[in-house]
């Protein structure tokens, strides 16, 4: 079918892509740059957990077209961490606080926790879990995804700030 | 590209956290964290390849037909479809099933419930599948379905299976103990309700997925997200005409289950179809809808109580007679329905029972496994009853709990002796004792305006494993790796609960090793050992007691030969992390070394452990025993919930949630919490917010924006307070903790509303609709 050449800029990598214009960005995302971290699990907005970052808001890849990213800055899970000694204070914070159980909720919840600190660098508990409602998570119950993010914002938080 | 990641975990993880020892009661990080939060873990669903077709279902769409025949002519010719499949290209039994084979792979005769799969294409790319689908013609006779308990079990109802010999009763059992149904004759006091508790979905994020690859020489191989490989070999093989050597599994971790990949969802398919196109590999992915017409679901169910005591509260007799609608198929209807019976008296003493369940046929979606396995239902109205006694007596409802509650010794409402360890009195009494028990008053009366509060109390029991019939067993095998790093075959998978790292975690404690020298084998036919499955509150304690013992054997093995080799005695010999070392000189042989010296055999230990089945047999029908009854190892536990409710909507607020638990000793208090937290969490949704209708056979609530799983806004912070506890049988004292918590919550928070409004739920979930109903008799009783 008629496929468009666009360009996306992921994780601070550029990608040239033949797109079918009706294709989604997740589906663009795992299939042709094989960054399937971005998960799927409902494909019309309801669960979150293909959330990635656009132009740092946190957005549905599985409600944005491809051709719509073009261009633009896209940050995936694959994105925060560069190699073993260089995980974001989010992702390690999920492993310490047990934050994570079958996984497939957790790079979009990292993503919109992401989302959340960027713009709120010291949130409440009330504010998480706000931060949260787009992101379904069926295994922990969110008590320890909560407290993981708590302390991720603890320790990013500058000197004299937070806690 | 059949490799997604250069990266390869384990070793991420090991530079990372390898230096922290693997002792047993530590909260160590689980060893899946890692990939999972750098989005690097492989699912099933994740696959991709170039060459790849992509496999869809045509589904039936109608809930009762006889299928007269399928055209498939139009979607063949589709241009980018590679093959459309039907029954005719089945060439084993086209019947698969967890007890009874009841479930065609492809319908080939009727069809009974619209998420039947009927037909199957194969194509190059999504957008050609969608229309293929489409373009495939069912020619359907319609027949009358039954679609409630009533229904299917009046004369002359339709069949659902015509060579069922009793009808549309798919399994019926009893059990009297005592004096039965007499004995409430001779009570003081007799309560009465008729409970009615939901479908409920599991809605784990990914739906159903996996790719299989038919090599004409090497066998078909089928990578697919489920809680049973070893299970789904047997099937697929059986199903489709093949040699269970021919099948391989592999399992990676399930992004979510609970029960519901317990059992073949998409394997026959994949493995038919992979047949028809050798060499090539073939993936199917369930979108949302899907997932929830064709998967299995918690049973609906309607249970009717009679609870009799003596004036002092002391409970006499129980009638109790529990239907749950199974659907379609047998799947595990039979078994839940029997673990329900044995759950049916909940946590108490009852010295007169008479016990009924049926599974009922019906043209519904499949009733299945979930979380809790019929006990979450029992549960909610077993406590129900104990509310409702307390209140007709005018007792504490905990004080009544006490007199009645099961001890060291008793012998559970089935007339079986409780030997396993009993915490039940001390979760109790640290309920009873805890803030929001002992202080409910002040906090009941510091409710908002048009706010009330209540708080309840709800207790509970959970078996463990199969029961005393199908063997409760698994294979577990260690090996040291030329690497020098210990290598546990973990043949049960970790669909979320964790069970893998703790594997690990217990291996390391018993050899005295570090994650960094501990690696971990998934699930796979042909390099695990069978285990049974992820399920029954199982996997820790029947897989963990045989890793055990095969590790102590390496151990024995590992310690002996570098004694040799140093020629010193073993005696004097211990593991460190990393080596053995010779304690009188401190001389060292690294386990890289060690291992360049054994041989491949000497270098591997296996053991199989059978988990402990009660000789007792409660009832004479072979059916109920067959069925898993009864159990012989239970857990046990108390919740405390304290709501709000909204008396101009009738919106209900949970606001503390505190569950109080007996799983043994605690082998990893942070996946103890994950279990307790995530399972209240699927429990508070089923008392609140979920149920799956179904209107003639179709579900209405068939997306995430319509049936309403909690979401981080919706649930309170959990406490968890665990009792001292040791199983002597259990892998370093421990017990299972997967379901319990799943079984207190609709209980619990049907004593608070039930506390909040002045008048008792029966119906579930407890919608706001249910509580304005509530609330206004609640009034009128306070009127009268």
């Amino acid at each position: 079918m008629a496929k468009e050449i666009i360009e996306l800029i992921v994780n601070g990598d550029r990608y040239e892509v033949a797109v079918e214009p009706w294709r989604t960005l997740a589906e663009v995302l795992r299939e042709d740059l094989n960054l399937t971290g971005t998960k799927i699990g409902c494909n019309q907005g309801d669960c979150g957990a293909c959330t990635v970052l656009m132009e740092g808001r946190s957005v549905s890849s599985c409600l944005t077209l491809a051709a719509e990213a073009h261009q633009r800055e896209i940050v995936t899970i694959e994105g925060l961490a560069q190699g073993p000694e260089d995980l974001h204070p989010l992702q390690e914070a999920f492993v310490e606080h047990g934050a994570v159980q079958c996984g497939y909720c957790t790079p979009g919840m990292i993503l919109s926790a992401k989302h959340l600190l960027d713009h709120n660098p010291t949130p409440s508990e009330q504010e998480i879990r706000q931060g949260l409602s787009g992101n379904l998570c069926r295994c922990t119950g969110y008590s320890k995804i909560v407290e993981a993010i708590g302390a991720a914002a603890a320790k990013m938080a500058p000197a004299g700030e937070g806690e | 590209m059949l490799q997604n990641h250069s990266m390869k975990t384990p070793e991420i993880f090991q530079a990372r956290y390898g230096a922290r020892a693997a002792r047993v009661g530590s909260s160590l990080p689980r060893a899946d964290a890692l990939a999972k939060v750098t989005g690097r873990e492989p699912y099933a669903c994740d696959f991709y390849h170039p060459d790849m077709l992509w496999l869809g279902v045509k589904r039936a769409g109608v809930p009762h037909a006889r299928l007269r025949g399928i055209d498939v002519a139009a979607a063949r010719e589709l241009s980018g479809v590679a093959a459309v499949l039907t029954h005719d290209d089945v060439q084993g039994s086209n019947r698969q099933g967890v007890v009874r084979k009841d479930q065609p792979v492809l319908v080939d005769d009727k069809v009974r419930h619209a998420g039947d799969a009927v037909a199957l294409v194969l194509a190059m790319d999504p957008a050609s599948l969608a229309r293929a689908l489409e373009l495939i013609r069912l020619d359907l006779d319609p027949l009358p379905g039954v679609f409630d308990l009533d229904q299917a079990l009046a004369p002359g109802a339709p069949l659902v299976h015509g060579d069922n010999p009793q009808g549309n009763l798919m399994l019926a059992g009893q059990v009297t103990i005592g004096q039965g149904l007499d004995a409430l004759d001779d009570c003081a006091v007799v309560v009465q309700e008729v409970f009615r508790l939901p479908r409920q979905e599991h809605a784990y994020l990914e739906t159903e997925a996996g790719w299989a690859l038919w090599d004409p020489d090497g066998g078909l191989t089928i990578t697919a997200s489920t809680q049973t490989p070893f299970r789904d070999m047997a099937e697929v093989a059986e199903a489709l005409g093949l040699e269970r050597d021919q099948v391989r599994i592999k399992a990676p971790y399930p992004g979510g289950a609970f029960g519901g990949k317990d059992g073949v969802s998409v394997q026959s398919l994949l493995g038919l179809a992979a047949l028809a196109a050798p060499g090539v590999p073939v993936k199917i992915w369930l979108d949302r809808q899907e997932s929830f017409i064709a998967s299995p679901k918690r049973h609906p169910a309607r249970l009717a109580y009679r609870l009799g005591a003596g004036q002092d509260g002391t409970l006499q007799a129980l009638h109790a007679v529990l239907h749950y609608d199974t659907g379609p198929y047998d799947h595990l209807g039979g078994v839940v329905a029997t673990l329900g019976l044995e759950h049916s008296g909940g946590a108490y003493v009852i010295p007169h029972v008479h016990l009924e369940t049926y599974a009922v046929y019906t043209n519904n979606p499949v009733g299945g496994a979930f979380r809790g396995f019929g006990v979450p239902q029992v549960n909610a109205a077993m406590e129900g009853m104990m509310e409702r006694l307390a209140g007709r007596l005018g007792m504490d409802p905990a004080k009544l709990r006490q007199k009645n509650i099961l001890r060291p010794g008793s012998l559970t409402p089935v007339g079986v002796t409780l030997d396993c360890s009993v915490g039940l009195a001390d979760c109790l009494e640290q309920a009873a004792g805890h803030r929001l028990w002992t202080r409910r008053r002040p906090w009941k009366a510091a409710a908002g305006p048009h706010q009330r509060r209540g708080v309840g109390l709800a207790l509970a029991l959970h078996g463990m494993g199969y029961g005393p019939v199908v063997p409760d067993v698994a294979n577990a095998k260690i090996e040291l790796s030329d690497q020098g790093r210990l290598v546990v075959y973990c043949g049960v998978v970790d669909m979320g609960q964790g069970n893998a790292s703790t594997y690990l975690q217990v291996a390391g404690h018993l050899l005295n090793q570090d994650l960094a020298h501990l690696e971990l084998v998934l699930p796979d036919t042909a390099r695990t050992l069978p285990s049974g499955s992820s399920s029954a509150s199982r996997t820790t304690f029947t897989y963990g007691r045989a890793l055990l013992a095969a590790a102590g054997e390496l151990k024995v093995r590992l310690l002996k030969r570098a004694a040799d080799m140093l020629m010193v005695p073993v005696e004097e010999m211990t593991l460190v992390p990393g080596a053995v070392r010779h304690l009188t000189s401190g001389r060292e042989l690294s386990l890289k070394d060690l291992a360049g010296f054994m041989a491949g055999e000497e270098r591997v230990a296996v053991h199989s452990f059978r988990a402990p089945v009660s000789p007792q047999r409660p009832s004479d029908d072979p059916g109920l025993t067959l069925h898993g009854l009864p159990h012989r190892i239970f857990s046990f536990g108390a919740q405390l919930c304290g709501v709000e409710v909204d008396r101009l909507t009738g919106r209900v607020r949970v606001l503390s949630l505190v569950t109080f638990c007996d799983v043994g000793n605690v082998i990893n208090r942070q996946v103890l919490e994950q279990q307790v937290q995530g399972g209240a969490a699927q429990g508070l949704g089923y008392a609140l917010w979920e149920r799956m209708r179904s209107r003639e056979g179709r579900i209405i609530e068939n997306d995430l924006s319509t049936y309403i799983i909690p979401t981080a806004g919706d649930l309170p912070d959990m406490e968890l307070v665990v009792v001292p506890g040791f199983e002597p049988e259990g892998p370093f004292g421990m017990k299972g903790a997967g379901e319990l918590p799943t079984d207190l919550p609709a209980a619990a928070v049907a004593a608070a509303v039930a506390d909040a409004c002045g008048a008792a739920p029966n119906r579930f979930p407890i919608t706001p609709q249910v509580v304005l109903e509530l609330l206004h008799q609640g009034a009128a009783r306070n009127l009268a």
